[in-house]
């Protein structure tokens, strides 16, 4: 690549992280910090039944006997889980009643993020559950959703006006044995939403969460829970940001998805976590256990996800395909840049008959970042019929960073079709060349190339976040190219 | 203890206390890297299915069994190789030398070769071209961070070891009959060192058969040294009998615009376990590894592979397929590796698998590990069945069902035994391969060894 | 030759073919028109035996006998061929091998000995001719990167090769220039005799000027609704299948 191109590399990537202002509010925190006392604390800070602290006390002693994965691709850091603030709130009122309760500075904070709580300002059709550090701050729409026997509340809530529930789908995706972050999350977690759609209710507008870290030296571990009954339909947007900071904070979230007979479940998340400065320094470790179980038949679960946050990304929501004719998909685009390392990608578990996953991954890598794809189809015994089409590719802008694809096939049936595809690429010299040629500089070109490299994915974001994701990807990109 | 440490400290003591006779047979520079891979095999253990490259493949199962006797000195017993085995490939018929027991027959006929090429045994070879043995023994195969690498160089004795000089072309290629033969069950070391130098070219094939129903344990490993230039194929044919385990590493070295080819048959075994390391160490140098693996039964075949790029402008090519039948297993564990530099790299690899019936079962991991941006690369895998399309279209044109689903199995075979490069030998896989999926197994049509 | 008896069949539990009648005599061309989706594709499957049909009533007898349950292979070798819709691709199968398989199968039921390799090589050779096929196209693999041309090409080449009693070409026009079209037809025409039958499936009229035929039928949600002779085809091109979807 020319030495043209190589400015532009430079100019672009050192592109400011916009989110990256703090919010000067008065945030209750508990000491730094994990043991019995403090999972004790928080259960009692959030007001819980016993059956709560019960789920996280065996979490916690859990947690004590396991160890932190070492097989992704990623230079981890030893993280000292003693140093981190297991729980930080908005001080003032926990739960508002109307928006004119809420701080001024917290309402500011969210317009600024491009997420009013007001729902006369509402983004069209978007009901939103704002969390901040470990609190939902406000949930929108939440009385036009009630008349439809929708539940959509934050997590804390649940616990309390909806036990049943919560104890009966809590835990049933994701066991607090699952794995180290997991775990941890489920002795410490601090809120997140609820969302529980009725027998043949279709959702009428998306649910959102929106969740940002704010305060310094805390770590952030909500969980999602989603149970859609028999023939229903919803469709879940999930964003994040935070400041930027010198100092890594850590970020353990689970997702839980349960979609019975029939019931659709769309899942988009945009991740955007701070991901540290272009020399490396701070930024969110993002540690995330997103799973979804198609338990009835005919059901279907859908992950998008656009990351482009964080200094290290471990995710790999996944889909247990248990019911008969299940569908799963998976889209992904991925882009690292500067010191970013990302190692994420997706399982499939097929175990009913018929069941249907597509898996379509896009990993851009740029600067000195990693980027890996790694995932897992499984099929059982049981999956007659069983098919999956995976396509993985990656593209490097730039020859200083890696792009890697770790893709695990165990098949047990002889019935099942299963196909894998992959590429490593860079980006096209000549098409650059041909957008130059149509007059389009070499910035925009880059931005357009890599935007329809991702357009398969992009395109199965809800509008109102495919626009955003595709501003996004091109902030973080444009011109990286080496 | 688990099974696999009680026998690392079985393997260990056996070295111990026979230490004088593995040491004592003449072979002084082997004996040399014995000492460290000791410890290293001490300090890594036998890898579970807990180890990443062997997530796939039990080794527990198979290592660990009956009582196995290990020949540590030659068998003194001498046979006619004309009872034994006849080859009527008239390309393969003159060169050919028989390994027993891992150990270069004493009474190999003579071979006629090229002024300057030197076949003979690996412990030969130490004590008559030190220099060669010197400069490349131990040198591409790492005992200090594999086990079984590490198990082969503490045990290794013998094998075969073959030297191309300069500017030499072999024209017709070496056959090396691998054979197991043994009034109990034995545990197998065998180790083969193969130098091309620059600007040299030639071909071996590896027949590796069992002459016996007893069970074998074969620790194979093979080093390739290929110089600049050159052009090099390895063709390899498994043929075992269903006790027997083989895992067999191949190392392989190559310089700047050379062209290498491995092709793995691998028809008959117990568990078969492949491993091809190959590091593009020149510019402007082509790899090709391709397999193809036909399994029933309770077998379980399963290929590594792991090409490195270290230099660019260089090119790879893996295919590796199999067809698996009744309750067989199998694995496909491929990497392409790219270093920084290696830019311009174009890397291709491909696993295609056809599930024969219910219980078989196959998993594979087809992997790229990439460092830099100026690279082509691709991989693919699939797991499926015959097209059925396909059948309905043989059989509307009068051909049996049996015949059509023969027809296409053999198609999908065909891919990788294409790649032989000698006529001859391609047509006689062909053959073999032929009559192994209709599921008969034994050796050539005319070669007298017998299979149990 | 050919005696189709209310013919009935499913594919996952829908009913395609609701009763069909129909009888081939030697020497005869059938022509079986229809709009999409009336089941014409479907009869010829089920005729050439695709085990995805379930025929539920009715009875087909073919040279006397009754071939329902009949492998596909024994009902080829009995002298059926179906020229497909869309060729199927198989890779690593070369033509040659393929069609001396094919062949030698064929000579097997016949009682007669395999062709040996020369006069093979000199029948393929003949054949080419009839559908101007090259020989490039028969040294590679069964239909695998052909163009839709040459795949059509390629079933005539195997229906001269195997030399039917009937010959069901399914939309054998579809996809094809008229330079092809006109190879195509001329090479059916050229293997036509008192002794064997051909029914051609179309939609269009088109392929009828090329090769004439006896009779021609008109197949509506899985029923013969009208029959008649040739000049029925056109009638149907002046009229449209609206003509007939109105009517019945």
């Amino acid at each position: 690549m020319s030495v043209e191109n190589d400015k532009i590399l430079t100019e672009v990537t050192q592109n400011e992280y916009k989110y990256g202002f703090t919010t000067s509010i008065e945030t209750e925190l508990i000491p730094k910090g994990i043991n019995e006392d403090v999972v004790r604390l928080i259960s009692a800070k959030k007001e819980e039944p016993e059956w709560m602290l019960e789920f996280r006390l065996k979490a916690y002693r859990h947690w004590l006997t396991m160890k932190m994965p070492k097989w992704p691709h990623l230079k981890l850091p030893e993280i000292d889980f003693q140093d981190v603030i297991y729980y930080a709130a908005p001080r003032k009122k926990p739960k508002y009643d109307s928006i004119d309760e809420v701080d001024p500075e917290l309402i500011d904070t969210f317009n600024r993020l491009g997420i009013p709580l007001d729902e006369q300002k509402h983004l069209a059709g978007v009901a939103v559950d704002a969390v901040m550090d470990s609190v939902s701050v406000k949930t929108t729409f939440r009385e036009t959703l009630a008349e439809l026997g929708i539940i959509f509340c934050s997590f804390s809530e649940a616990v309390k006006e909806h036990p049943d529930l919560v104890k009966k789908y809590m835990g049933s995706v994701v066991p607090y044995t699952d794995n180290f972050f997991a775990t941890l999350n489920s002795a410490v977690f601090s809120d997140g939403s609820f969302c529980y759609i009725p027998k043949g209710v279709r959702c009428p507008m998306e649910l959102s969460t929106y969740f940002r870290i704010n305060a310094a030296n805390t770590g952030q571990f909500e969980r999602t829970l989603i149970v859609a009954s028999d023939d229903s339909y919803v469709s879940y947007l999930e964003g994040c940001t935070a400041p930027m900071r010198d100092e890594n904070q850590l970020h353990a979230a689970i997702v839980e998805i349960i979609a019975h007979d029939n019931a659709e479940v769309k899942y988009s998340t945009v991740q955007n976590w701070y991901p540290g400065d272009k020399n490396g320094k701070g930024g969110i470790y993002n540690f995330v256990t997103k799973r979804g179980i198609c338990k009835g038949d005919n059901s279907k679960i859908s992950w998008t996800q656009v990351e482009t946050g964080s200094a290290i990304t471990w995710k790999y929501p996944s889909c247990i395909l248990k019911g008969n004719n299940t569908t799963s998909e998976f889209y992904s685009v991925a882009v690292t840049n500067n010191h970013q390392q990302a190692d994420t990608g997706t399982k499939m578990i097929h175990i009913g008959k018929n069941s249907k996953s597509t898996i379509i991954s896009k990993g851009i890598s740029a600067g000195l970042s990693q980027n890996s794809y790694r995932g897992l189809v499984k099929v059982l015994k049981s999956a007659d019929g069983a098919r999956n089409f995976t396509q993985c590719d990656s593209m490097l802008l730039g020859d200083k960073c890696g792009a890697h694809t770790f893709p695990y096939l165990e098949i047990d049936n002889e019935s099942a079709i299963i196909e894998h595809e992959a590429t490593t690429s860079k980006i096209g010299e000549d098409q650059i060349f041909y957008c130059n040629q149509r007059g389009l500089d070499t910035e925009n070109a880059i931005g357009l190339i890599i935007n329809g490299y991702a357009k398969e994915v992009l395109n199965k974001l809800p509008m109102e976040f495919a626009v955003e994701a595709q501003k996004l990807l091109q902030i973080s990109l444009e011109g990286s190219v080496g | 203890m688990t099974k696999l440490e009680t026998l690392q400290h079985e393997l260990l003591d056996l070295f111990t206390s026979n230490k004088e006779t593995i040491t004592g047979q003449d072979a002084p520079l082997l004996n040399e890297f014995r000492a460290s891979a000791f410890d290293d095999f001490k300090r890594l253990g036998i890898p579970t299915k807990k180890h990443e490259n062997y997530k796939y493949t039990n080794l527990e199962s198979y290592l660990t069994g009956p009582e196995y006797s290990y020949e540590l000195a030659p068998l003194n017993f001498e046979v006619n190789l004309d009872d034994l085995f006849h080859c009527d490939i008239p390309e393969l018929a003159t060169r050919i030398a028989l390994v027993l027991n891992g150990f270069y027959y004493k009474h190999n006929r003579p071979v006629d070769l090229p002024e300057g090429v030197i076949l003979c045994g690996l412990a030969e070879a130490s004590r008559e071209y030190p220099e060669l043995i010197k400069k490349h023994y131990g040198k591409y195969a790492k005992a200090e961070n594999d086990s079984l690498v590490a198990l082969n160089t503490m045990f290794a004795q013998d094998g075969v070891f073959l030297y191309i000089p300069k500017n030499v072309v072999l024209d017709t290629p070496i056959q090396i009959i691998n054979i197991a033969f043994s009034l109990m069950d034995l545990r197998i070391t065998r180790r083969n060192l193969i130098i091309v130098e620059d600007s040299a070219q030639g071909s071996v094939l590896f027949c590796d058969h069992t002459l016996c129903g007893k069970s074998f344990i074969t620790n194979s490993l093979t080093e390739i040294y290929v110089g600049e230039n050159t052009n090099f194929d390895l063709t390899r044919l498994q043929n075992e009998n269903g006790n027997s385990t083989q895992i067999s590493n191949t190392f392989i070295h190559q310089e700047g615009n050379s062209n290498l080819t491995t092709n793995t048959l691998s028809l008959h075994g117990g568990l078969i376990r492949n491993n091809t390391y190959a590091k593009l160490n020149g510019e402007n140098s082509y790899n090709n590894t391709y397999g193809l693996f036909l399994s029933d039964g309770n077998q379980h075949m399963s290929t590594f592979t792991n090409i490195h790029h270290a230099k660019p402008h260089c090119t790879s090519d893996q295919l590796v397929k199999g067809i698996l039948n009744d309750t067989s297993t199998g694995a496909f564990n491929g990497k392409i590796y790219v270093d920084k530099g290696a830019i311009k790299t174009e890397a291709y690899q491909r696993n295609n698998n056809i599930l024969l019936s219910k219980t078989a079962k196959m998993n594979t991991k087809p992997q790229l590990e990439i460092y830099n941006d100026d690279v082509k690369c691709s991989h693919g895998a699939t797991i499926g069945q015959l097209d059925t399309n396909a059948l309905f279209y043989i059989r509307s044109r009068g051909i049996v069902y049996e015949e059509a689903r023969h027809l296409l199995m053999y198609a999908f075979a065909n891919e990788v035994i294409g790649k032989i490069k000698l006529e001859a030998l391609r047509e006689r896989m062909i053959d073999m391969v032929d009559r192994r999926l209709r599921g008969e197994l034994g050796a050539c049509e005319n070669c007298k060894i017998i299979h149990n | 030759m050919l005696e189709i008896k209310n013919l009935h069949a499913n594919i996952e539990g829908k009913e395609i073919l609701k009763g069909i009648d129909l009888i081939v005599k030697p020497g005869e061309v059938h022509a079986i028109m229809g709009p999409n989706g009336s089941g014409k594709s479907t009869l010829a499957s089920v005729l050439a035996g695709r085990d995805i049909f379930e025929v539920t009533d009715g009875s087909v007898s073919f040279l006397g006998k009754d071939i329902l349950d009949l492998p596909p292979e024994d009902r080829a070798r009995m002298g059926m061929f179906l020229g497909f819709q869309y060729p199927v691709e198989i890779p690593g199968v070369s033509m040659v091998n393929f069609m001396k398989a094919a062949i030698n199968e064929h000579r097997k039921y016949n009682n007669l000995d395999p062709l040996s390799a020369s006069d093979f090589l000199k029948l393929m050779r003949e054949k080419k001719e009839i559908v101007e096929i090259t020989s490039t196209l028969t040294n590679r693999s069964v239909n695998e990167g052909f163009s839709g041309g040459e795949k059509k090409k390629n079933e005539i080449f195997q229906m001269a090769m195997l030399d039917p009693k009937l010959a069901i070409l399914d939309e054998t026009d579809s996809g094809l220039d008229i330079d092809a079209l006109r190879i195509v037809a001329s090479g059916v025409n050229k293997l036509r005799t008192q002794h064997n039958a051909t029914i051609v499936i179309t939609h269009y009229q088109r392929l009828l000027d090329h090769i004439v035929p006896d009779f021609v039928h008109v197949l509506y949600k899985g029923r013969i609704v009208k029959s008649s002779g040739k000049e029925l085809a056109l009638e149907l091109e002046e009229k449209g299948y609206e003509w007939i979807k109105e009517q019945y």
